[in-house]
């Protein structure tokens, strides 16, 4: 089975029957730029040993900085950067095309998986004031896995291409469970970690702010809310919101 | 496994009579931390370390034999560690570092390592991982009432604080302080219930006191490299070891203990989902 049937099927949706699918050799990536800075990208491109071999191992065909291609192809996997304004009509046709034509949709950074600090947008400047209202990209349309980060680490991003060419479905999981959760910000420490008592006060969640928004004091996160930009990356990093055990220890071979 | 995967199970103690002074057993977290900054293997260590207030910890980047020596001794309250890897990495600069921590602790840097969302060129620089075996940690003010109400003692004047043979114990200069075990029961972080690992079972190498005698210590060596690292340490005269089977109470004590805590995680966690209460 391809990796895009295994990941359909684990997501629930319809896999294609075994005939109709070739043996994906070189999967066809698009980049999707939505309102996001670029930082992505630059993450991406920052594996530099690393970057000349991935993209060896896909073909990209799509993407507005990376290949000079107008028309929007037909896509295994489009990585989507930045959340959408729903002001602006191209953004959200894109978005849709790129959903229709894209067998996976992956939200990647901050910006598409939670919105990130475009959450914070409220219009009135120019030279569109009335581009106000920004949205996590799932809001709109079924993301089947996100990267959060701001922006996401180039390991991560590394990583996760790997694990998508070699099919590695067990690494996958955890992030295809990722995209229901569009509502992060600093307070779910509180709310989900430190309310529940599962708080172990380990101090992960304020190594991974990439703002410095988290302050360990007594042994527990204080959320700077100012500081807060809503990535969601100390939620993600937090040992008692999910556990990869399994994948943890096959790395290790533990 | 109720004590993880390992390569092997010893019993040690430090040599170096500075640090068999300073340590809480038998020195192994500050003698191999040490060992590894001698080495050049790292450059730094992630350490916890009392400040301003007694007994307080707080993570400190260490980067001399000294300032790891300056941390030696268990602090029986939460002290977040992870939180300093990438100032570490960042402000300090360091490429090679260390960390210690316990259980959970070391959970997250591995989780950290397995999925590094938001640790850019963090996971690699991440080069010895020592694990310290804990059943359970305490909120700061649960010190306070052990020590300034059921001990009637000062934490100021506390030079040590252990865990052991079903007592709390406090140490001055001239006194020895305890109370049994169970009074400290409802004082305990809440979050320690659910935890089920007692031994660092994601560490390069996990250390702690239960069993082997007083000043000796109970070392697992699980990765290659933490294993390689450990008997290079021993090889050079940083520790003298014995066979785990050749002390008491041995592994026996352990495995005991960590199957007891695995247990009581296993029943929290089916209590918690049966409260709708989410589970790691
Ligand atoms: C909360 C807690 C509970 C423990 N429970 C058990 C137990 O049930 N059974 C058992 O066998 N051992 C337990 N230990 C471990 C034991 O007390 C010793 O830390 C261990 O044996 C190491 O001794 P050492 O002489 O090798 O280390 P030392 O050379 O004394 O060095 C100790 C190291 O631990 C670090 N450290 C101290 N306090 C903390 C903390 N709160 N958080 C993170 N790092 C810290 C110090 O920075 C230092 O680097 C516990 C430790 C802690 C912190
Ligand atoms: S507290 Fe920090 S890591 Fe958490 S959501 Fe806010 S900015 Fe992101
Ligand atoms: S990452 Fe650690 S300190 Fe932060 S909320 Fe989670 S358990 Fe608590
Ligand atoms: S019992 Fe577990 S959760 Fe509690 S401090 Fe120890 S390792 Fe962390």
């Amino acid at each position: 089975m391809s990796i895009s049937n295994k990941i359909k099927k684990m997501l629930g949706l319809k896999s294609e029957s075994a005939e109709e699918v070739k043996e994906m050799k070189k999967p066809k990536i698009g980049y999707i730029h939505l309102s996001g800075c670029t930082g992505c990208l630059m993450s991406l491109t920052e594996n530099y040993d690393l970057l000349a071999d991935l993209l060896d191992m896909v073909e990209i065909v799509y993407g507005h900085t990376l290949v000079d291609v107008w028309e929007m192809p037909e896509m295994d996997l489009a990585l989507v950067e930045g959340s959408v304004c729903i002001q602006d009509e191209h953004s959200v046709e894109e978005l849709m095309e790129a959903r229709e034509k894209a067998d996976l949709l992956c939200a990647l950074g901050s910006c598409a998986m939670t919105g990130g600090f475009t959450r914070y947008a409220r219009g009135g400047q120019q030279a569109q004031p009335s581009h106000e209202s920004f949205l996590p990209i799932s809001e709109l349309v079924k993301v089947d896995l996100a990267i959060p980060g701001c922006p996401p680490s180039p390991e991560i991003i590394a990583k996760t291409l790997t694990a998508y060419i070699k099919e590695d479905m067990d690494y996958l999981k955890p992030l295809m469970d990722l995209p229901k959760h569009n509502e992060l910000c600093g307070c779910d420490l509180q709310n989900e970690v430190v309310n529940k008592a599962l708080c172990c006060g380990c101090g992960s969640c304020a190594m991974a702010c990439q703002t410095r928004a988290i302050e360990m004091v007594n042994g527990r996160p204080e959320i700077n809310t100012n500081r807060c930009i809503k990535c969601g990356v100390c939620y993600v990093h937090c040992p008692r919101t999910w556990w990869p055990e399994e994948q943890i220890k096959s790395e290790l071979e533990l | 496994m109720v004590l993880g995967k390992y390569v092997e199970a010893v019993a040690a103690k430090c040599k170096d009579k500075e640090i068999q002074k300073v340590s809480q057993d038998g020195g192994v977290v500050s003698g191999l931390l040490i060992y590894a900054l001698e080495e050049g293997i790292i450059e730094g260590a992630v350490v916890s370390k009392v400040t301003d207030e007694p007994w307080k910890p707080q993570p400190h980047i260490a980067t001399t034999r000294d300032e790891i020596l300056a941390a030696a001794g268990t602090k029986y309250t939460m002290c977040p560690n992870v939180w300093m890897i990438k100032e570490a990495t960042r402000q300090y600069g360091i490429e090679k570092l260390g960390i210690v921590g316990v259980p959970c602790q070391i959970g997250a840097v591995r989780k950290m390592q397995t999925y590094p969302f938001g640790a850019r060129f963090v996971p690699d620089k991440i080069k010895l991982i020592v694990g310290i075996y804990c059943m359970e940690n305490f909120p700061y003010s649960s010190l306070e009432t052990f020590v300034s109400e059921k001990m009637n003692l000062s934490l100021d004047i506390v030079d040590k604080m252990d865990i052991g043979k079903g007592k709390f114990w406090a140490y001055t200069v001239d006194e020895t302080a305890t109370i049994p075990l169970k009074e400290t029961h409802g004082y305990e972080q809440s979050s320690c219930k659910v935890c089920n690992d007692y031994t660092a079972e994601l560490a390069d190498i996990s250390t702690g006191s239960v069993g082997t005698p007083d000043g000796w210590s109970t070392v697992l060596t699980r990765t290659k490299f933490g294993d390689k690292l450990f008997k290079e340490a021993v090889e050079v005269g940083m520790f003298e070891t014995k066979p785990i089977e050749e002390v008491k109470p041995g592994l026996g004590l352990l495995k005991k203990l960590a199957k007891q805590k695995k247990e009581r995680a296993e029943k929290t966690i089916e209590e918690r989902k049966k409260l709708g209460l989410p589970v790691p």
